[in-house]
């Protein structure tokens, strides 16, 4: 009996790593490879060199990087406020009202992004909306784009948070905000702290609506990453792909102690 | 300062469902009020009246002497706790007891102690500094009772506090509950149970309630000795019902001549005799019904004994200190209860 799942053990991690590898582990190797090298004719890389990172992390690279970060950081905090105030609202809301904003925020994850772009870039090329050629526009498609993962999830959250504490709450006076503030936020926080780890990473790896507005003082590190692919400088990119794969993923265990520190059972 | 609770002619529907028809009672102030009703029957819609989570269809709620129809729950000055205790579960013990407070703001210098006086009272003094999780369910259910007293409330609304607690816990916060209120004679207390025991043990009133509508409403006593309906009297402990005629000097039941007291009902009349089965003795005496013992529980310091009477074969239920010898099934016994035993439950109010 043993023997025998301990056998099933094993295969389901054989099973596992033959898909697991080829899938989405090879494609992330070969980047870090690449971004150690200076040439890949044959079948592996040659030219072992550290250099690409010296360039990834200094001059245009860095400053890509702090504006992808500031993007990324500002975007989730915008989308985690609207996001939530309006799953709040749309919970107080009658089935019909809800069902009208759960559509209105659908748009702009069945929209391809490309269209959001546009959207933004149209809207707001002229005054009074002036934003065109400023750090604004970016931001604020970002906003657009990752609210409506905010929206959802704590709309999700919201569904299942039971209404017996708010009823406890108000029972002993407590007034709708201070509910709000003391109850109901407190116990979404795992919640929240969830969907700004997803807008985070959404808005870190945005491109092809941030491709159609950025200003050239105010451009993202995927936008460096594709021109610097395009120009042909295929391992400087790997180089700072590898960089921003790893800021993302930081911040995102970073957010995630928190989160199990929030979580409460 | 203390206050009861009234209701006025309260109905409550969801959608097209009645689910509280018209309730008229009064909770007098520091008045325990057990609503006793099978689940389903409107107790807990009823509470939720009081409290302010369901808007009554028609009809007025009071709190004391003031009309909280149309308040907030946050506005209505009550304490509440219900089966699930819906502690805060990001709160320490302390915090969720000071929550009322500090949400009411009161006094900052003042909460530490009116905290440590709720926890107290309910013993869980020790566990200030614990989350609830860390508690067990019969904690929990002290926390929340303590976090409802620390607002010091006039009334206090309590929705089947006991019935997610192990029958053992349960008789021991029991008699906690009745030494609170002897602690607080001033709070008012409304008390949802399906639980007869609970009710008896700790109402100064019981309300019966059944299909939303309110059946009875006595004490204890006047609903356990002389209930008023079919429906009362089987649910306020075990009963006997039997059918009956009305005859001059008694009633006839199955062909046999009872003697009770008919309390003026007319003759003729088709009523329902009920007898507690602890008040029917074995053996010949008054009112003898003689029958065949059709099933024996053994339950330790009693038997029951289930008698089939008379032509009509009606089963008669008797409890009876616990017999030397165990009663054959089959075997012809005879059954009697004293006249005052017995009450006549009024003509035409059969049916559930
Ligand atoms: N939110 C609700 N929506 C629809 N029906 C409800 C709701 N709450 C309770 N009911 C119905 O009201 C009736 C009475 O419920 P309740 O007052 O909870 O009964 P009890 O507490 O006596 O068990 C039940 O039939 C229940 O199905
Ligand atoms: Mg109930």
């Amino acid at each position: 009996m043993l023997v025998h799942s301990r056998t099933g053990k094993w295969a389901t991690w054989v099973v596992f790593f033959l898909l697991f590898l080829p899938l989405f582990a090879l494609p992330l190797l070969v980047i870090l490879t690449a971004s150690f090298s200076t040439h890949w004719s044959g079948a592996f890389p040659s030219g072992p060199t550290v250099e690409n990172y010296g360039a990834a992390v200094r001059g245009e690279s860095l400053q890509a990087l702090t504006t992808s970060l500031v993007t990324a950081l500002a975007a989730s905090v915008l989308a985690l406020t609207f996001g939530s105030w309006a799953a709040l609202a749309a919970a107080a809301l009658k089935k019909g009202g809800k069902r009208a904003l759960d559509a209105l925020f659908m748009l702009p994850v069945a929209v391809p992004s490309v269209v959001v772009g546009l959207a933004v870039l149209v809207a707001f090329s002229q005054p009074p909306f002036l934003l065109n050629g400023t750090r604004w526009i970016v931001i604020l498609a970002h906003t657009i784009l990752v609210t409506a993962f905010a929206y959802q999830s704590v709309s999700a959250a919201i569904v299942r948070l039971d209404p017996m504490y708010e009823q406890a709450a108000a029972s002993l006076g407590a007034r709708p905000s201070y509910v709000l503030w003391r109850v109901k936020l407190p116990l979404l926080l795992p919640s929240l702290n969830a969907a700004a780890g997803l807008c985070f990473a959404l808005s870190m790896g945005e491109l092809s609506a941030t491709m159609m507005l950025y200003p050239p003082d105010w451009m993202p590190l995927p936008v460096q990453i594709f021109t610097a692919t395009d120009r042909g400088s295929l391992f400087a990119g790997s180089a700072v792909a590898v960089v921003l794969m790893g800021t993302t993923l930081l911040v995102l265990l970073a957010v995630s102690r928190i989160r199990t520190k929030a979580s409460f059972r | 300062m203390s206050s009861g609770i009234r209701f006025e002619s309260v109905s409550v529907a969801y959608g097209k469902n009645v689910v509280l028809d018209s309730l008229d009672l009064t909770v007098e102030p520091g008045e325990v009020m057990a609503l006793l009703g099978p689940s389903g029957s409107g107790k807990t819609t009823a509470l939720r009246a009081v409290a302010g989570f369901v808007k009554p269809a028609s009809g007025r709620v009071f709190i004391g002497e003031r009309d909280v129809t149309a308040l907030p729950p946050y506005r209505r000055g009550i304490g509440m706790v219900v089966q699930q205790y819906a502690l805060f579960p990001h709160l320490r013990v302390e915090d969720n007891v000071a929550f009322g407070l500090k949400a009411q703001k009161v006094d900052k210098a003042e909460i530490p102690a009116r905290v440590a006086e709720a926890l107290e009272m309910t013993g869980m003094a020790s566990y200030a500094k614990r989350y609830p999780r860390e508690l067990s369910g019969g904690q929990q259910q002290r926390v929340a009772i303590a976090r409802a007293l620390a607002i010091r409330p006039n009334v206090l609304l309590l929705d089947e506090p006991l019935s997610a607690l192990d029958a053992q816990l349960r008789s021991g916060m029991l008699a906690e509950l009745a030494r609170l209120h002897r602690e607080l004679p001033d709070v008012s207390i409304l008390y949802v149970t399906h639980d007869q025991v609970e009710a008896l043990t700790l109402a100064d009133r019981i309300a019966v309630m059944d299909k939303a509508r309110l059946q009875d409403c006595g004490t204890p006593q006047e609903l356990y000795r002389r209930p008023r309906t079919e429906f009362t009297a089987s649910f306020v402990g075990n009963a006997n019902l039997l059918p009956v005629q009305v005859g001059a000097a008694g009633v006839r039941f199955d062909g046999v001549e009872l003697s009770v007291d008919t309390q003026g009902a007319a003759e003729g009349a088709s009523a329902t005799l009920c007898v507690r089965p602890h008040l029917v003795g074995l053996g010949e005496g008054p009112n003898a019904l003689r029958g065949t013992i059709s099933e024996v529980q053994w339950r330790g310091s009693t038997h029951r004994l289930y008698v089939e009477v008379g032509e009509g074969r009606h089963r008669v239920k008797a409890d009876v200190r616990e017999l030397r010898e165990t009663p054959v099934l089959g075997e012809d016994v005879v059954l009697h209860f004293a006249a005052e035993d017995a009450v006549l439950l009024g003509a035409g109010v059969s049916g559930g």
